[in-house]
């Protein structure tokens, strides 16, 4: 884009974050200098990334995947950046601070998605794939019915997302920098409008991997400085969280979270499958040169995540140690400030004073700064790659069009954000984080494990089993007992169980197979025959999309 | 392209190597779903053997450890995929497409 633009738009960016740090300084009293002068730091260096980044985003495949040209190293990362979002850091540690063994769960759980994306998925999806997840079925399908599908499916993901990383995200820049919600909102929003609109995926790319760095760092910096208080013995550590917490030994043991069979098993589905095929990780996967950097970015990016949900068995029950009876974290009430979310930035300044909380602050924006680009880059291809150029344009429009409207869509997607990140203000939305992993386990995952996998697989049976799919699982969040009972006030829910996945997952699959078999048109019979031509693809990598040639 | 991809379709080892792939694959894959399964069903049905101390004399429980476990046990495994694919897998590949693009006259140009 106009490099003008730019540059104003640089400034703004650095206007606003000089009116942040001056509004900040007035209302804490410079009380937390250090999160703010790192906070800018952050904010000026992945200015200049993009900056630089701008002048290397000349085509749609610079925007969409860097001219997949990213190492496998340097996308683990960057897949690191993307996947840990703040709840990995500050909901897991809340969740630890105040339930101990339950918070745990959701350290473990998630992560099977890493081994099963790497067995099952991703040679085959960057053998296949070229910008979005829709590609990949559209190799051998019909391109309209599939991109419609897939691509509402990803808007609806990426909002649902969107809206709980902003919640999020308000609330602890309001708590941490002592900034009004709504400017925190703006300022983000901003910020990944410039990220997108300017630098597309290489810019996104350099913001995620600072996050990592930044992330992997502090979270190391607390569990050591934690552990070397025991004498790095874990059982030390322990033993006082058993002392220090209210429920003593229960801390170490499962509690009333997943006791109920058919919701856990759901949960797993939910959290397994549906982590596997999120579109906005999937994307990166397109960023590398071949299938074999794309299964060293997942290495690197499972070395990587495993090592940081490791970190988290420390930070949780650090915190019950080192913040649970430490009266400058508690309020007049002796409840934590700020709520369990902050038990692991208050362990941070226990651990390492004034420095080490302003260091984790400003990751912790960091961490939700790059999760919002990433998904905002998922959701403008979605727009821009899926809708316009392909079912809008019937994949006639020019490189040069289909660039304005990415740019437009993600600065459409950043006011959204900012406009939902302010309609959701103070409303409880943990709740929320369901309906995109379960649009995931109930859509894509079983839409490209089949496509990929089973010869027999039709447009129609995808497009009859995805729809249905995900009018069941919505339908089934609407009458379960968060949604029906506990916000809207209903005595019991219609549909018992608070994970649908298992239910909607299973719908979409055995209709889609069903469908399918079921299906004999001629286009079904060209689709088939076209399998065998996909699988050589899929498994040779003859014919995927390169490297861009420059 | 379609010839080529026939011609492939039609070289035995192409075949050999899809199945060994598809093998480590599905192994690994199944290891990985009975750990995770195996821990969520332990904390759904026998909450009551997570919650003991590893020994006598410890606090770490046998869940806490068992969690540990499934993660160590999921980086190796991957580990293990991406060796065996980056190195053997990928060399016979290589050759598999090479011979097939070289009767189709001339090396075969991915742009």
């Amino acid at each position: 884009m106009k490099k003008p633009l730019l540059a104003a738009a640089l400034l703004i960016g650095m206007g606003a974050s000089l009116g942040a740090l001056a509004q900040a300084t007035g209302v804490t009293d410079g009380m937390n200098m250090n999160a703010i002068a790192m906070f800018l730091a952050f904010v000026m260096v992945s200015l200049w990334i993009t900056y630089w980044a701008a002048g290397r985003v000349k085509s749609t495949s610079d925007f969409y995947t860097a001219g997949g040209q990213i190492s496998g190293f340097q996308n683990g990362l960057a897949i690191t950046g993307d996947w840990c979002s703040s709840a990995a850091l500050m909901g897991i540690a809340g969740l630890i601070y105040t339930t101990g063994f339950d918070g745990l769960i959701y350290s473990v759980i998630p992560f099977g998605a890493w081994p099963l994306m790497m067995f099952l998925l991703a040679d085959r999806l960057r053998n296949l794939g070229k910008f979005t997840i829709a590609d990949i079925v559209s190799v051998r399908m019909a391109r309209v019915p599939i991109r419609s599908l897939i691509a509402s499916a990803g808007l609806a993901f990426v909002v649902g997302y969107l809206i709980v990383q902003m919640v999020g995200a308000g609330t602890l820049i309001s708590s941490l920098f002592g900034l009004k919600y709504e400017y925190a909102q703006v300022i983000i929003g901003f910020l990944i409008i410039v990220y997108v609109a300017f630098g597309g995926m290489v810019a996104t790319t350099y913001v995620q991997l600072i996050k990592a760095v930044l992330l992997l760092s502090g979270a190391s910096f607390i569990t050591f400085a934690v552990l070397a208080k025991f004498g790095f013995s874990p059982e030390g550590l322990y033993e006082a969280a058993v002392t220090n917490h209210p429920t003593a030994e229960k801390v170490m043991q499962p509690g009333g979270l997943l006791s109920d069979p058919i919701n856990a098993i759901s949960c797993g589905v939910m959290l397994l499958f549906g982590g596997a095929a999120m579109p906005h990780v999937l994307m990166r996967f397109f960023t590398v040169p071949d299938a074999k950097e794309a299964r060293r970015s997942v290495a690197w990016a499972a070395t990587f995540i495993g090592y940081f949900y490791l970190l988290t068995f420390v930070i949780g029950y650090g915190a019950v140690v080192f913040v649970m009876k430490d009266p400058q974290f508690l309020d007049a009430a002796g409840v934590i400030k700020g709520g369990a979310n902050m038990a692991a930035i208050h362990l941070a300044e226990a651990m390492g004073g004034d420095l080490l909380l302003g260091f984790i602050s400003a990751v912790a924006f960091a961490t939700i700064v790059a999760v919002v680009a990433g998904l905002t880059i998922a959701g403008a291809s979605a727009i821009s790659h899926d809708l316009y150029a392909n079912i809008l344009r019937h994949g006639r429009a020019s490189d040069a069009e289909v660039m304005k409207v990415s740019r437009f869509a993600s600065i459409g997607l950043g006011i959204l954000g900012i406009i939902l990140g302010i309609a959701f203000k103070e409303e409880n939305i943990a709740y929320l984080i369901v309906l995109p992993f379960t649009i995931s386990s109930t859509v894509f995952f079983p839409v490209l494990f089949l496509a990929m996998y089973w010869r027999r697989l039709t447009t129609t049976g995808i497009v009859v089993g995805g729809w249905l799919g995900l009018a069941s699982a919505v339908v089934m969040l609407v009458v379960g007992p968060t949604i029906w009972k506990d916000i809207l006030g209903h005595a019991a829910p219609i549909f018992p169980y608070k994970y649908p996945a298992l239910f909607s997952m299973a719908i979409s699959s055995v209709t889609m197979i069903v469908v399918s078999l079921l299906d004999n048109s001629a286009r079904a019979r060209a689709e088939v025959a076209a399998f065998d031509d996909q699988f050589v693809r899929s498994q040779t990598g003859l014919g995927a999309e390169g490297a861009a040639r420059h | 392209m379609h010839q080529v991809y026939d011609r492939i379709d039609r070289d035995p080892r192409f075949h050999a190597l899809a199945r060994a792939r598809s093998r480590l694959g599905w192994t690994l894959s199944g290891l990985v779903l009975v750990a995770y399964y195996g821990f969520v069903l332990a904390i759904a049905f026998a909450p009551g053997w997570l919650a003991r101390p590893l020994g006598p004399d410890n606090t770490v429980t046998v869940g806490i450890a068992t969690g540990l476990g499934v993660i160590a046990l999921s980086v190796a495994l991957t580990g293990v995929y991406v060796w065996r694919a980056n190195r053997s897998f990928d060399r016979t590949n290589a050759d598999i497409v090479a011979n097939a693009t070289r009767v189709a006259g001339g090396p075969y140009d991915a742009g």
